[in-house]
């Protein structure tokens, strides 16, 4: 008894189970709005900023690795695609391929996450780190930080959110092996889906705006 | 009984080939200065307009398809714009402020 499949049941308080799984999404893209202007006034900066030091900017758009940063948009949207076949499978009810594809898409997302560190270490060889020690060849004016200040809390702010899309998708390893999820009800695995997808798109705004964007006056 | 809209593979990886796609030709005309190959005296913001097109693109197939938005409720749809619009605002007031400010002459600035 205790060893077999348990799904969750449907809660009491919902006429039906689509009642209940449209509840739990509508709950998450509510949590996602508020995503949105939460990285929305970061977006706000950089655009302000950039407008304000448009040099400074270019400059600094310049010193980051287009190669690391291409291969880091593959990565991450290559986990969206393992994410989004691990929700499918449990539309399918079948544990152990949502297990499978939610492992894929760990092991990307801390593909990414490693490709990041290697890329602030550089950063931070080559005293590009906001503060005290910080050079930058070609201007001595303080303002050209801005470009890394943000550079380091976008692209920080982003890497917290793929931390914490890390350890949901370890705790949902083991509830899926386990059977609790089913075609019913596989809510957790939407929710955090939808999470994972959230911020490949916060990336897909990240990669053009810090690395791309002033590449042409180069 | 269950309603849920299972996507084929196919779809899926159609979607993936295509985000891959527009990814490295954001890559290959970041490097290109388009306004010397337009006509006539075009902006050189065009580049920035061109990358930004071409993420939102990105964005609306991840969004429409991984995030299940084309069969969703449409309550979730409402949710979607919603957070679309209080972008806006945020955006349009902040910069109508920021970009303004420097129009009049006021004295003591």
């Amino acid at each position: 008894m205790a060893s077999e499949a348990r799904p969750a049941p449907l809660a009491h308080h919902f006429d039906d189970y689509d009642q209940q799984r449209e509840s739990a999404t509508l709950g998450m893209w509510l949590f996602l709005a508020q995503e949105v202007m939460f990285f929305g006034g970061l977006f706000l900066a950089y655009t302000v900023y950039r407008w304000k030091y448009p040099a400074w900017f270019a400059l600094g758009s310049n010193q980051l690795d287009v190669p690391l940063g291409l291969a880091n948009t593959i990565v991450l949207i290559g986990s969206s695609l393992t994410m989004v076949l691990a929700v499918r499978a449990a539309q399918l009810g079948k544990a152990r391929q949502i297990a499978g594809w939610i492992g894929a898409t760990m092991a990307l997302g801390t593909a990414f996450l490693v490709v990041k560190g290697f890329e602030y270490h550089h950063k931070w060889v080559h005293h590009l780190i906001p503060g005290a020690g910080f050079h930058i060849e070609g201007t001595t004016d303080p303002a050209a930080q801005t470009f890394f200040v943000l550079y380091f809390c976008m692209t920080g702010l982003h890497a917290l959110h793929m931390i914490v899309g890390l350890g949901l998708l370890a705790f949902l390893v083991p509830k899926a092996l386990r059977g609790d999820f089913s075609a019913e009800n596989h809510n957790w695995v939407e929710g955090v889906g939808l999470y994972w997808h959230f911020v490949d798109v916060i990336w897909i705004f990240l990669f053009p705006l810090l690395y791309l964007l002033g590449r042409h006056h180069a | 009984m269950s309603t849920v809209h299972v996507t084929p593979v196919r779809t899926y990886l159609l979607v993936f080939f295509g985000l891959m796609a527009l990814t490295f030709l954001t890559v290959g005309v970041a490097h290109v200065n388009i306004a010397d190959h337009l006509p006539g005296q075009v902006t050189d913001a065009i580049n920035d307009a061109v990358a930004m097109a071409i993420a939102v693109t990105k964005a609306t197939l991840v969004v429409l398809f991984f995030m299940h938005v084309w069969h969703s409720a449409r309550l979730n749809k409402i949710v979607v714009w919603a957070s679309l619009f209080f972008i806006l605002i945020l955006f349009a007031f902040s910069l109508a402020d920021y970009f303004s400010r420097g129009w009049l002459g006021v004295p003591g600035k």
